[in-house]
């Protein structure tokens, strides 16, 4: 390959999907999986720096030990949309949305998702959930915290729980859709030859991932429902004056959003999985279990909601199953780790971006989840929760390890999307800067927590202010790291060197087509007859150009 | 792969079964997640009901189980024209199958009227959750319940009207859309070759009746009659 192609510079192919129509119109009515991925692309990253706006405020309040720069109220708010905008509309829709809506047609070999229309329906629920919850945001705001406990949100609050609520029922449902055309696509629309063990494991995490959405968030659309039914109608669900039960709320609540947890971090494992075999140049290591965790992960997602409850008042009982169950959790997710690192054993390992961004994935993921074992376990988390140990451990999980997957993704799969190579000097220093940044945000809040900072307060006595300006210095350093890549991405779509159709090179349907492909993805129906990840044999020629 | 080149094919499925059992998957996913929508309502159903038995029997009685059932054998009925609206699609009958899907229209638009006169009836006589609920002496006798129970009769309006209300919104839903499909049959839209948008209608159709048929009971025969 690399004498062929070395002999001439690469080209644009004359038309590919970025060209194939110009015009406001072409972009937002259109059915082509892969521009609608770009339109997330836009609107994910505008949610991602408007929510990153909101971190950057809490963390400059908390430089200082009083609360001086802003009331509490405000600091309510603050955190509240910190919590929503983040959760809500980058962290659950940004992975399917964007890379899984680009490539899961391109890597099973079809020419779109099973229904393009509703992937569209998908975006716009997603846009309108996204205008009510800025209209709340900026007609005043929302200040019962991204969980919405009850019975402040529903008879306490003065703020704009309802409008908030429905901005995260269409998200919702934008979500269910999303599921809903990955599974049927996944099932119906494989190239043949492709049988399920040949599927990338980024498939295998999207199938997974499309369950939960599918079973876990039409749950939290009906509690948002009750909520909204409770405050608006004076309906008595959570109310305990009429023997509803607010603790009732938690349970509903925390059935999506334990899940919702595994909606963020499956897609993220698929990503590394990829990057990793690619970058070490090996099958990789024990690719059953690796797709079996996935599913295992979704499974055991649905049993732990109530690890989120342990100082409910939760029977003791319950807690030891919910606790038990929790910790079974840690198997599948060290199945991946060990597989991952098994895979690196004896591989040519190459450090372009990407790989820089999964091997530290795996670092924060390892930090991440084991804290996560310290808050399975009763009596410690009885010590810390509602403490800055939970705030580091879910930034550890949501953050550390589901944002670098999105970045290394991004940037293994960009010469796929745009055709154009990001500069590459820039990017490994950028990811470096996040790591960096990263682990000095949020390490120091381990500490805090454990040493009893609680969270959701703008003032803290004095001997937690040198953490907490180690932890607002390291958030500085991380928006840098994040802001870096926004402007070196743009500056590449138009001055990027172009990109082969498959650059690094690696296995997979999506590199045996043009970069940037054409609408219809491949001008052959493709057929496969090798195995998954075969990187024993010299890399081939795009075949199905 | 005979109907390869159909017009009903769309551009990015290689032939007309890939296409309909991909919708057919597709509805059905759709059907798991409505299962779980409603699941939360009765989920909370249920727990409610086991905190608060003797109330929520009390309660049932007010609701009329003459209509209830009546609305029942209507539902079931609008399923049956429902079922023959897809087998007279299948056959490829274009104007058989349009007034089997009127007819399923004008069932669940009785069913619909039914639930108004019902509802009224609850809003007439202060049933309704929230500030205009009884006060508890008139509650306590009207309901026959203790003046202290009165927030848990709330209680169980609150999911009367919450699950009705669900299930009626999915058939307000459901009736436009059997009204597209019977206009586009009588045109002749549909053939037995493609004719997956009747059977899917027909799909989510049966679920709606459904979870009447769990509702029905749930919720107006607590207890003795």
């Amino acid at each position: 390959m690399s004498a062929v192609v070395a002999a001439r510079e690469p080209q644009l192919p004359k038309e590919h999907y970025l060209n194939a129509d110009y015009g406001v119109r072409s972009w937002l009515f259109t059915i082509d999986h892969k521009r609608i991925a770009l339109l997330y692309l836009a609107s994910v990253t505008f949610m991602f720096f408007l929510g990153g706006m909101y971190a950057a405020a809490i963390r400059l309040e908390l430089v200082t030990p009083p609360g001086d720069m802003f009331s509490s109220e405000t600091y309510n708010k603050l955190f509240t949309g910190h919590g929503v905008l983040m959760v809500f509309f980058f962290l659950i829709p940004t992975i399917p949305g964007v890379l899984g809506n680009f490539l899961i047609p391109l890597m099973i070999g079809a020419k779109d998702l099973a229904f393009p229309r509703i992937n569209l329906l998908s975006w716009y629920c997603y846009m309108a959930g996204a205008g009510f919850v800025l209209y709340a945001l900026v007609e005043g705001g929302l200040d019962t915290g991204w969980t919405f406990y009850t019975p402040y949100s529903t008879s306490f609050s003065n703020t704009n729980v309802i409008l908030a609520g429905v901005g995260i029922f269409f998200a919702g449902f934008s979500s269910i859709l999303t599921g809903l055309n990955f599974i049927v696509t996944i099932h119906k629309m494989r190239a043949p030859g492709l049988t399920w063990f040949r599927l990338p494991l980024f498939v295998w995490a999207h199938y997974a991932t499309s369950l939960i959405q599918i079973l876990g968030t039409p749950v939290i659309a009906v509690t948002i429902l009750l909520v909204a039914l409770e405050r608006g109608f004076h309906f008595g669900f959570f109310d305990p004056a009429r023997g509803g039960d607010p603790i009732l709320f938690q349970h509903l609540f925390w059935f999506y959003s334990h899940p919702a947890v595994y909606i963020m971090i499956l897609p993220a494992m698929g990503v590394i999985s990829e990057l990793v075999a690619c970058f070490s140049r090996k099958k990789i290591f024990g690719y059953g279990f690796v797709a079996g965790s996935s599913l295992a992960i979704a499974v055991l997602g649905f049993l732990v909601w109530a690890h989120h409850m342990f100082v409910s008042g939760l029977s003791v009982y319950a807690s030891l199953i919910f606790s038990a169950i929790s910790f079974l959790v840690a198997i599948p997710s060290a199945i991946k780790v060990f597989n991952w690192t098994a895979t690196l054993y004896r591989g040519s390992v190459s450090w372009q971006t990407p790989m820089l961004y999964a091997v530290g994935f795996i670092g924060l993921f390892v930090i991440g989840g084991l804290t996560g074992l310290f808050l399975a376990a009763l009596g410690l988390d009885v010590h810390v929760t509602d403490t800055y140990f939970i705030v580091a451990h879910f930034h550890y999980v949501m953050v550390g390890s589901v944002v670098m997957a999105y970045m290394g993704g991004l940037h293994f799969w960009w010469p796929k999307i745009t055709g154009r190579h990001y500069p590459e000097w820039w990017a490994r220093v950028s990811a470096v800067i996040i790591f960096v940044g990263f682990n000095l945000t949020f390490f120091p809040q381990f500490i805090l927590g454990y040493l009893g900072m609680p969270r959701r307060y703008h003032y803290y006595p004095d001997e937690f202010q040198v953490l907490n300006v180690m932890s607002s210095a390291g958030a500085s350093i991380l928006a840098v790291g994040y802001m870096i890549p926004m402007v070196y991405f743009a500056w590449s779509m138009r001055y990027g060197r172009i990109a082969t159709a498959n650059p690094w090179p690696a296995t997979g349907l999506e590199w045996q087509t043009a970069s940037p492909p054409p609408t219809e993805n491949f001008a052959v129906t493709p057929t496969v007859d090798e195995e998954v990840y075969d990187y024993t044999r010299p890399p081939k020629e795009p075949t199905f150009v | 792969m005979s109907n390869a080149h159909s017009s009903a094919l769309r551009h990015h499925f290689a032939n007309l079964d890939q296409q309909k059992d991909s919708s057919v998957l597709g509805m059905w996913t759709f059907i798991v997640q409505e299962i779980l929508f409603f699941g939360g309502l009765f989920l909370v159903y249920t727990i409610y009901r086991h905190e608060y038995f003797d109330v929520f029997e009390a309660c049932s009685h007010h609701l009329d189980w003459k209509l209830g059932a009546a609305n029942t054998v209507v539902l079931i009925f609008s399923s049956l024209t429902m079922a023959m609206g897809v087998h007279a699609a299948a056959l490829g009958q274009k104007k058989a199958t349009a007034a089997w899907l009127v007819l399923t229209i004008v069932l669940g638009s009785i069913f619909l009227g039914v639930k108004v006169v019902e509802y009224t009836e609850k809003f007439e006589h202060h049933l309704v959750p929230g500030p205009h609920f009884l006060p508890p002496e008139e509650a306590a006798h009207e309901l026959k319940i203790q003046p202290s129970q009165t927030g848990q009769a709330q209680l169980y309006f609150s999911l009367y009207f919450a699950m009705t209300g669900l299930h009626a919104i999915h058939m307000i839903i459901g009736i436009p859309i059997i009204l597209y499909l019977a206009w586009r049959s009588w045109h002749g839209a549909y053939t037995p070759a493609y004719h997956t948008p009747v059977e899917l209608t027909g799909l989510y159709w049966h679920f709606v009746d459904i979870v009447w048929i769990f509702l029905f009971p749930l919720l107006y025969l607590i207890g003795h009659h």
